[in-house]
C-alpha cells in the first residue's frame, strides 16, 4: 500500500506503508546510528517525534526484545528506506514489521531518506504527516503541520510508580523523565540500588528516602515545557546529595540553576558524534539524542563551566557545577545504542557519591 | 597536541613490487601519506623498489630511491640522506618488517633516528604470535585457543590436545602466505613444513579452527592522546576459513545487532589502546554466528588492504590521517576533508553498502586450484557502492571484468540437484553463483546455510536477485517491474536477455518512464553536514546530487578497474597522471572507476569522483549528467580501450588517437595494410577462424607458429604451437575465451625482443628511450627482464627502430600515447605489435629518463606540440643510466599455477634496478625481486634438449663461482661432457634420493628448469617447479634469465651499491 511523507514546507514523498496504517503527524528528525533501531524505536526521547533512519537497510537482524530500553516503541513515526524481508540472527524473536504493527506505529519505507535528511539538514527539524491518503489536500495539511506542537511529553513516557532494583552498593535516586533502561541496569551492574521516581516526583519526596546520589535521566521534549520538574530539580540542587544528570535531565538542571536552552537547527541524533573532555582533553565518541541544547553564553561560571563540548560544532555537551557534586552531560554515556566509550562517567558518579570507582 | 617540531625529515618505505597480498593499496596509502606528510612542510625521502607507483614521483616525494627493500639500503640510505624519522606503518607488511629489522639490529637508534607513528614493541607486541596472545589475554580479550610452534612435531602435539580441524598461520608473512586449515595430520605436516620455511622467523602459529564463525573487521585510529575512533567496520560473506582479501566484503556489517557491533567495537578500542597504537589498525575478528562468543583473529598495526577499503568506502583518508598522527596531531586537530567542517575525531557514518569483491587470477593460471582457503589468492579487487545491497552485489559483480553481468553468468543447470548440494561444499570464486543457483532449485536457505555457513541475510539477498531473473522472464515488462530491476541494479542488457527484447528497447522504455540513475555522495555523515568532496555514486529512485556545471572544458578520463595480471598498477600511474595534466591546463576532470586500492579513486585526485562499474551502460549514465566534452580512454589499459566504441556512440569525443585508428591498429587486416604502406616488414601470419584453417597456416608458415586471438590483453590465451596437435588443443581454448575475434596465426621467430614507448601530437614524436627484453621472444613482455637501454642491438637497428615508430605513429595518427613491440634478427627490424596506448612500461620509462611521458601525450592530447614543449623530435638522447625492469611473480601463492613463462603473461608486478653500470642495475633488479644470493651455493639444471648444450657455459659461470650443481640424467651428461661437475640426480618418479629431496632439504638456491616448448609441458617438469617454488626456491625458466643472474652475481660487491635519487635525474 503506498503511504505519504508531507513536510510542512510542502514536500511530499511517496513510498510504500510500514506498520500501523493509521495517519499521524509529528516532528520530523532524523537518526545516522547504523545499527540499534530497536533501541531507537523504544528510547523514550524520540516520544512526539517521527524518525527517520539514514542507514538505508532496517530490520535486518530482527527484533529481539531484551535490547528494547523501554517496554514499548515511542515514535509517532517510522521512516525508513527499506525493511529488510528476512530478519537473521540467532536472538532474533520477532521482525520490525510485526512490531510496528504490533504497537500501532505507523511509518514510510522506500522513500529517498537521504534526500529528506538533507531538507531536514539545510531547513531545520519540521513538521510533517505519514498518510496513506491518496487524497490529501496539501492546503488542508500543511497549516495543520505547522500547527503542531511536542508539548508536555515528559508526563506520557514517565513510569507511573515508584519502583526498586535492587543492590547492594550505592542508593540512586533515579528521575524518570523517559530514561533508557540502560541508564539503571549501568548504575545496578556497578552494584547500586535504584530507585526509579516518575517525573511528577517531589524533591522533598526524594530526599525523605536518603540516597547517596541523584541521577536525572533523559527524556523527550523542549526542556522548558518542563516548568513544575524544574522548581524541583533547583531543590534537588540546594541538597547538597551528589547529582549526575543525561540529556534532558542535563538541560533541566541548567535552567534550574538560571542557564538558557535553545532549540538546535537539526539537533544531534546518532551514535558518532565527538565530545571532548574539557578536563583531560580527551575525545570520546558518543551516542546522542537531542533537538535543544544548553546556551553556554549565558552561563555563569559561579554556578556551572562547561565540562565537555562537541568536536565538530562547538556545542555544549556537559557541565560540572561550581562547588557542588553535580555534573551532567548532553549525550548518552549509557550508550544503546552506539558507543560505550564514555560508560567510564557511572563509575565517576559513584566515585562522587563516595563510593569505589 | 601540535605537530613535533623536531620531525624535520621523514623517510618513508613503501610495500615493493605488487604481489599478491600486497597490492596497489600500499601505493594509495603511501602517496596520501607523502602528501599529508610534504603539506605539513616536512622532507620526504621515499625508498620503494617498484618504479610503477605513484609514490615514487618527484612530485610526490623530495627524494626519490627505486631501490631494493633490504635492511642494507635502508641503511646505506639512512646514512646518505639522515631523515630524522622513519614512517614504517604505510608501507605494507615488507616496510614494517624492514624498519623493525633496522630498530631490532639498533641501527636507528645509532644513528639518532626515531621509528614514528606505532613503536616497535607495539609492531611486536601485534604481531609476534606469543606476545599478541599474551597481551590479548592480559586484557581478556578472548583469542582462539593456539601455541606458537618452532617445529612439526610440536605442531602436532598440541594439535592431539585441541582436535582437529586447525588453523596454521605463519608469523610475519604476507597475505597468510604459506598458511592452510588441516584437518588431518598428513596436512598438518605439509602445511607445517612449508608455513614454518616461509616465516621470517620460523614459527607458526596452531590454532583451533573457528571456521564458519563469521569474519568481521574493526578499522581504528588512535592518536598519541589515547583518542580512539573505529572508522568502519566490515563483514566478510564467506565466513572464517577464507582470507579477508579473497572474501567478499560488505560495509559496513548488516547481520550484527548494536550489541554485536558496539562488543566488537569496543574490543578493537580496548586492544589498541593497551598496545598503544598511534595511528590506523585493522583488528580481525570471529564471531560464533549462535551466541556473543568472539576470538581476535589478528590485529595489523599498520594501514591495510582493509584500511584502504575502508578509507573508499567511507570517505575517511585513513592514510593522511594516520600521517598527521605520526607527526604528533590529535584526531580532534585535524580537520575531515570531506566535509570541510568537521574533525577526524569523529566516526563516518554510511547511508549506503558497499561491496566488495576479490579478483582472483584463475582465468591466468588455467591449472591452479581454485579453491579458498586462508592464503590469499586475490589479484586486486572491485568495490561498488549503492543504497541496497542486491545492487551493491551486481555493480562489483559486472566491474570485475571477468565476463560476469549477472548471478547467470556461471551455469550450473548441468547439474543435478544431489550434485549441485555436493558442489555448495566447494568454497570458491564461483560459490555465490552456485548458491543463486541452489535457489533457483528451491533448495532451502537453511541448507544452503548449514553446508556453506553464509548467513540467510545474504542467501536472502542473492535469492531477491534471482526471483528478479524469474520475474523478467516470466511476467510482463511493467513500468513497476522495470524500476525494481533497475533499483537492484540488473543492467539494460541483462533485463533484454531475460524479456527477449533489445538493450535498446529497454533502454527506450527506461527513457519513456523516466527510469534514469541518480548519483549520491559518498559524505562520512550520512548527510548530517554538507560535504565538499565530489565523490559519487549511483542509485536508481531518488534525487540526482550531482550537479553539472560547465564553467570550463570537461575531461572523461576512465581508469583501469581491478588489479589484475596483466593490467596492473602502471594504468593508475598513468590515469593519475593523465588527469593532474588536464586539471593543470584549467580543464574540469572527472574519473569513473571501481578499485579500492587507487590512487585514482582518492576523493582529491579529480575534479569529480565516480565509483562506478567501467561497462557502457555505467558509463553513459555518467555521461548523460556530466556532458563530457571529451574523454581519454589511453590511459586505462583495455578496460578503457574497450569503451571507446561506446562513448562514440554516445557522442563523446575520443581525444587524442581516434577509435578508427585503434581499430587499425588491432584488426590484422587493416594492420597489416598500414605495415606495408610503412614498408614495414611483421612476422608472417594469417589471421584465421576455424581450427582447420590455423593447422593449414601453421603449415604454411612453418613450425613453431604463435597463435592468439585478436584483442587481446597480457598474453591471454596466446600460445606457442611446435606441431598440429598443440594447434587444434589450444584453438579450442581460445574460442572459450573469445569467440567473437579471429585468431591469429604467425611465424615465431627467435630474436631481440625490442619495446618502445613513444608520444606523438600527430606530426612528430618523442621516443624516450629504447627498451631490449633479456629473454628472447615468446616469453610475454610484462614477464620478461626489460632493459634501458637496449644492450645488444646495434645503431643501424635503433635507428631503423626510431624510424619505423615515427612511420608508424604518423600511419596510425597517433595523438598521444603509442607502444610498439620489435623484434630484431641481427640487422632485421619486424613489427609484432603496436598499442596505440599507454603501456606497462611507460611509468618506468618516465622515471628512469625524467621524462614526463604521460604528461606530454596529455598535452600533446589537448593539442600542444612536442616541438613547443621543448622537446627534440626524434629519439631522445640515452641517459646516463642503466634501468632494468625485472618482473615479479607470485606463484607460490597460487596452488598448482604452472610456473613456467611462455607468451600469456603471468607477473603480478615488477621492480627496478637503476644503476651507473649495467651489472649493477641487473643486481639490484634481482635483489629487489628477491632473488637474494648466494645463500647455500646448490643449484639444480634440468633443461629441455634443446638447451642442453647452451646451458653448458651458464653451469661453467656458477660452478666458477662455487656452486654445486645437481642434474638429471640428459644434462648431467652433456654438462660432464663439457667439463661441468654435474652430480647425477634422480628425477620424481625414481627412488630417493631425488630432485624432491633435494629441494625439501632447504639446502637448494636455484633450479634452472627449461620446460619443452609445445602445448604438453611434462608433468615431470611441472611438479618439480611446483615444489621448488612452493619450498621458497627461486626458478628460472628461461636461460636468458639464467644467463642475467649468473652475470649479476659475478660483478657485483653488496657493499658498493650506489643510491639513485630519481628525483634528480
Amino acid at each position: 500500500m503506498k503511504a505519504f511523507l508531507i513536510l510542512e514546507d510542502g514536500h511530499v514523498f511517496t513510498g510504500t506503508s510500514i506498520g500501523s496504517r493509521k495517519e499521524v503527524i509529528s516532528e520530523i528528525v532524523f537518526n545516522t546510528s547504523m545499527t540499534g533501531y530497536l533501541e531507537v524505536l523504544t528510547d523514550p526521547s524520540y516520544a512526539g517525534q517521527a524518525v527517520c533512519m539514514t542507514y538505508p537497510l532496517i530490520g535486518n537482524y530482527g527484533i529481539c526484545y531484551e535490547d528494547a530500553e523501554s517496554l514499548r516503541p515511542w515514535p509517532d513515526g517510522y521512516i525508513v528506506r527499506e525493511l529488510s524481508r528476512i530478519p537473521s540472527n540467532f536472538r532474533s524473536e520477532d521482525t520490525i514489521q510485526n512490531f510496528l504493527k504490533r504497537f500501532d506505529i505507523p511509518g514510510i519505507a522506500g522513500i529517498d531518506t537521504r534526500a529528506l535528511t538533507k531538507i531536514l539538514r539545510e531547513k531545520g527539524t519540521m513538521n510533517g504527516m505519514i498518510t496513506t491518503d491518496e487524497n490529501f489536500d496539501l492546503e488542508e495539511v500543511i497549516p495543520r503541520l505547522k500547527a503542531y506542537t511536542t508539548g508536555k511529553v515528559v508526563e506520557k513516557v514517565t513510569c507511573t510508580e515508584k519502583k526498586v532494583l535492587p543492590g547492594t552498593g550505592k542508593r540512586v535516586a533515579l528521575m524518570d523523565f523517559g530514561a533508557k533502561n540502560n541508564i539503571a541496569r549501568s548504575l545496578n551492574e556497578r552494584g547500586c540500588q535504584v530507585t526509579i521516581y516518575p517525573a511528577s516526583a517531589s524533591a522533598e519526596e526524594i530526599l525523605r528516602d536518603d540516597p547517596d546520589g541523584i541521577m536525572l535521566s533523559n527524556g523527550p521534549g523542549d526542556p522548558k515545557e518542563c516548568t513544575e520538574i524544574i522548581k524541583e530539580i533547583r531543590k534537588l540542587y540546594e541538597s547538597d546529595v551528589p547529582i549526575f544528570a543525561i540529556c534532558l535531565g542535563h538541560q533541566l538542571m541548567a535552567l534550574a540553576t538560571g542557564a538558557d536552552t535553545h532549540k538546535m537547527k537539526y539537533g544531534h541524533r546518532g551514535g558518532n558524534h565527538p565530545v571532548k573532555d574539557l578536563e583531560t582533553g580527551r575525545v570520546y565518541i558518543s551516542s546522542q539524542n537531542h533537538g535543544y541544547v544548553v546556551d553556554t553564553d549565558k552561563l555563569d561560571p559561579a554556578v556551572a563551566v562547561p565540562a565537555f563540548v562537541n568536536v565538530n560544532d562547538g556545542t555544549n555537551e556537559g557541565l560540572k557545577y561550581t562547588g557542588k557534586n553535580i555534573f551532567t552531560v548532553q549525550f548518552h554515556p549509557e550508550a544503546c545504542p552506539g558507543p560505550q566509550d564514555s560508560g567510564y562517567l557511572f563509575d565517576r558518579f559513584i566515585k562522587m557519591m563516595g563510593g569505589e570507582e | 597536541m601540535p605537530k613535533n617540531p623536531e620531525i624535520k625529515k621523514v623517510l618513508m618505505i613503501g610495500s615493493g613490487p605488487i604481489v599478491i597480498g600486497q597490492a596497489a593499496e600500499f601505493d594509495y596509502a603511501g602517496t596520501q601519506a607523502c602528501r599529508s606528510l610534504k603539506e605539513e612542510g616536512v622532507e620526504v625521502v621515499l625508498l620503494n623498489s617498484n618504479p610503477a607507483t605513484i609514490m615514487t614521483d618527484k612530485d610526490i616525494a623530495d627524494r626519490v630511491y627505486i631501490e631494493p627493500l633490504t635492511v642494507e639500503v635502508v641503511e646505506q640510505l639512512i646514512l646518505k640522506e639522515k631523515p630524522d624519522s622513519v614512517l614504517p606503518t604505510l608501507g605494507g607488511q615488507a616496510g614494517l618488517n624492514l624498519a623493525m629489522e633496522l630498530e631490532e639490529r639498533g641501527f636507528l637508534k645509532e644513528h639518532n633516528v626515531r621509528l614514528i607513528g606505532t613503536t616497535s614493541q607495539t609492531i611486536k607486541k601485534a604481531e609476534d604470535r606469543q606476545e599478541f596472545k599474551d597481551t590479548m589475554e592480559k586484557i581478556g580479550e578472548p583469542v582462539a585457543a593456539s601455541l606458537v610452534v618452532r617445529s612439526v612435531e610440536d605442531g602436532i602435539a598440541f594439535t592431539n590436545t585441541i582436535g582437529y580441524p586447525v588453523v596454521l598461520r605463519p608469523a610475519y608473512t604476507l597475505g597468510g602466505s604459506g598458511g592452510g586449515i588441516a584437518h588431518n595430520e598428513e596436512e598438518l605436516i605439509e602445511i607445517l613444513e612449508n608455513g614454518l620455511r616461509l616465516s621470517r622467523v620460523g614459527e607458526v602459529l596452531v590454532e583451533r579452527c573457528i571456521a564458519g564463525w563469521k569474519e568481521i573487521e574493526y578499522e581504528v585510529m588512535r592518536d598519541g592522546a589515547g583518542n580512539c575512533i573505529t572508522v568502519c567496520n566490515m563483514e566478510n560473506i564467506d565466513p572464517v576459513g577464507v582470507h579477508t582479501g579473497d572474501s567478499i566484503v560488505v560495509a559496513p556489517s548488516q547481520t550484527l545487532g548494536d550489541k554485536e557491533y558496539q562488543m566488537l567495537r569496543t574490543s578493537a578500542l580496548n586492544i589498541i589502546t593497551e598496545l598503544g597504537i598511534t595511528g590506523g589498525c585493522n583488528v580481525q575478528y570471529a564471531l560464533n554466528p549462535d551466541s556473543f562468543e568472539y576470538c581476535v583473529i589478528e590485529v595489523n598495526p599498520r594501514v591495510s588492504r582493509s584500511s584502504a577499503l575502508a578509507s573508499k568506502a567511507t570517505g575517511y583518508p585513513i592514510a593522511k590521517v594516520a600521517a598527521k598522527i605520526a607527526l604528533g596531531y590529535t584526531l580532534d586537530e585535524i580537520p575531515n576533508a570531506i566535509t570541510g567542517k568537521t574533525y577526524a575525531s569523529f566516526e563516518p557514518m554510511l547511508d549506503y553498502c558497499v561491496v566488495k569483491i576479490p579478483r582472483l587470477p584463475f582465468d591466468k593460471f588455467i591449472s591452479a586450484k581454485r579453491t579458498l582457503t586462508t592464503q590469499m589468492k586475490a589479484t586486486g579487487e572491485v568495490m561498488s557502492i549503492c543504497n541496497n545491497f542486491e545492487g551493491a552485489l551486481m555493480k562489483a559483480i559486472r566491474s570485475l571484468e571477468q565476463h560476469v553481468d549477472s548471478l547467470m553468468s556461471y551455469d550450473f543447470t548441468a547439474l543435478t540437484r544431489e550434485e549441485l548440494t555436493e558442489a555448495l561444499k566447494t568454497v570458491d570464486d564461483m560459490r555465490i553463483w552456485r548458491i543463486a543457483e541452489a535457489v533457483r532449485r528451491g533448495i532451502s536457505y537453511e541448507q544452503i546455510h548449514e553446508i556453506t555457513k553464509i548467513d540467510i541475510w545474504f542467501i536472502d539477498k542473492i535469492a531477491i536477485l534471482v526471483e528478479m531473473e524469474q520475474a523478467l522472464k516470466t511476467q510482463p515488462l511493467t513500468e513497476e517491474l522495470l524500476r525494481e530491476a533497475k533499483r537492484v541494479e540488473f543492467p539494460d542488457h541483462v533485463i533484454a536477455k531475460l524479456t527477449e527484447k533489445t538493450e535498446e528497447e529497454i533502454k527506450a522504455l527506461r527513457m519513456q518512464y523516466g527510469i534514469t540513475a541518480a548519483y549520491k555522495m559518498v559524505d562520512t555523515c550520512a548527510a548530517e553536514f554538507e560535504a565538499t568532496t565530489p565523490y559519487y555514486y549511483s542509485v536508481y529512485g531518488g534525487e540526482n546530487e550531482a550537479v553539472s556545471e560547465h564553467k570550463k572544458k570537461k575531461v572523461l578520463v576512465l581508469g583501469s578497474g581491478p588489479i589484475r595480471i596483466g593490467q596492473g598498477i602502471e594504468f593508475d600511474f598513468c590515469s593519475v597522471h593523465c588527469t593532474w595534466a588536464f586539471s593543470k591546463e584549467g580543464y574540469e576532470t572527472i574519473i569513473i572507476n571501481n578499485n579500492p586500492e587507487t590512487v585514482s579513486t582518492d576523493f582529491d585526485i579529480a575534479d569529480k569522483l565516480y565509483f562506478e562499474p567501467l561497462t557502457p551502460e555505467d558509463v553513459e549514465n555518467v555521461v548523460n549528467v556530466e556532458k563530457p566534452d571529451g574523454a581519454v580512454v589511453q590511459f586505462g589499459g583495455q578496460t578503457a580501450i574497450k569503451l571507446t566504441e561506446a562513448l562514440m556512440k554516445m557522442g563523446v569525443p575520443i581525444l587524442g588517437t581516434s577509435a578508427e585508428n585503434v581499430d587499425a591498429a588491432e584488426d590484422r587486416e587493416l594492420f597489416d595494410e598500414i605495415l606495408e604502406q610503412c614498408q614495414i616488414p611483421r612476422p608472417k601470419g594469417q589471421t584465421v577462424y576455424t581450427a582447420d584453417e590455423a593447422i593449414r597456416a601453421a603449415n604454411e608458415l612453418g613450425y613453431p607458429v604463435l597463435v592468439r586471438p585478436s584483442y587481446v590483453l597480457g598474453g591471454q590465451g596466446m600460445q606457442i604451437a611446435i606441431n598440429d596437435e598443440d594447434v587444434d588443443k589450444y584453438i579450442g581454448i581460445i574460442n572459450r575465451i573469445a569467440q567473437e575475434h579471429p585468431i591469429l596465426v604467425d611465424k615465431y621467430l627467435m630474436g631481440k625482443e625490442i619495446e618502445v614507448d613513444a608520444v606523438c601530437d600527430g606530426e612528430d614524436i618523442v621516443i624516450p628511450g629504447i627498451m631490449e627484453h633479456i629473454e628472447r621472444a615468446g616469453i610475454h613482455s610484462g614477464d620478461s627482464i626489460s632493459v634501458y637501454p637496449a644492450q645488444t642491438i646495434s645503431e643501424t637497428a635503433k635507428e631503423t627502430i626510431a624510424e619505423y615508430t615515427r612511420r608508424l605513429a604518423r600511419a596510425l595518427h597517433v595523438v598521444g600515447m603509442i607502444n610498439i613491440q620489435f623484434i630484431v634478427c641481427g640487422e632485421e627490424v619486424y613489427v609484432i605489435e603496436v598499442n596505440p596506448r599507454s603501456s606497462r612500461t611507460v611509468p618506468y620509462i618516465s622515471k628512469v629518463t625524467g621524462i614526463p611521458i604521460v604528461p606530454l601525450a596529455a598535452r600533446a592530447i589537448m593539442g600542444y606540440k612536442l616541438k613547443d614543449m621543448g622537446y627534440t623530435p626524434g629519439l631522445q638522447p640515452e641517459a646516463k643510466y642503466f634501468a632494468i625492469k625485472m618482473p615479479v611473480f607470485s606463484f607460490e601463492k597460487i596452488r598448482g599455477a604452472d610456473v613456467s613463462l611462455g607468451p600469456e603473461m603471468k607477473s603480478t608486478g615488477e621492480c627496478l634496478g637503476i644503476a651507473s653500470t649495467f651489472n649493477e642495475a641487473l643486481y639490484k633488479a634481482f635483489l629487489g625481486a628477491g632473488i637474494n644470493l648466494p645463500k647455500h651455493k646448490n643449484m639444480i639444471i634440468t633443461v629441455r634438449d634443446e638447451d642442453k648444450q647452451d646451458v653448458v657455459e651458464i653451469a661453467r659461470r656458477f660452478e666458477a663461482l662455487g656452486y654445486r650443481i645437481y642434474a638429471t640424467l640428459g644434462t648431467a651428461r652433456v654438462l660432464k661432457e663439457n667439463g661441468v661437475n654435474a652430480i647425477r640426480t634422480n628425477k620424481l618418479e625414481q627412488p630417493s634420493p631425488n630432485l624432491m629431496d633435494l629441494l625439501l632439504g632447504h639446502k637448494i638456491d636455484l633450479v634452472i628448469d627449461t620446460p619443452p616448448q609445445g602445448v604438453e609441458h611434462s608433468r615431470d617438469g611441472f611438479l618439480i617447479r611446483r615444489n621448488a617454488i612452493e619450498t621458497g626456491v627461486n626458478v628460472l625458466t628461461s636461460l636468458d634469465t639464467a644467463n642475467a643472474l649468473v652475470t649479476s652475481l659475478e660483478n657485483t660487491d653488496l657493499n658498493k651499491l650506489t643510491l639513485i635519487d630519481i628525483a634528480r635525474i
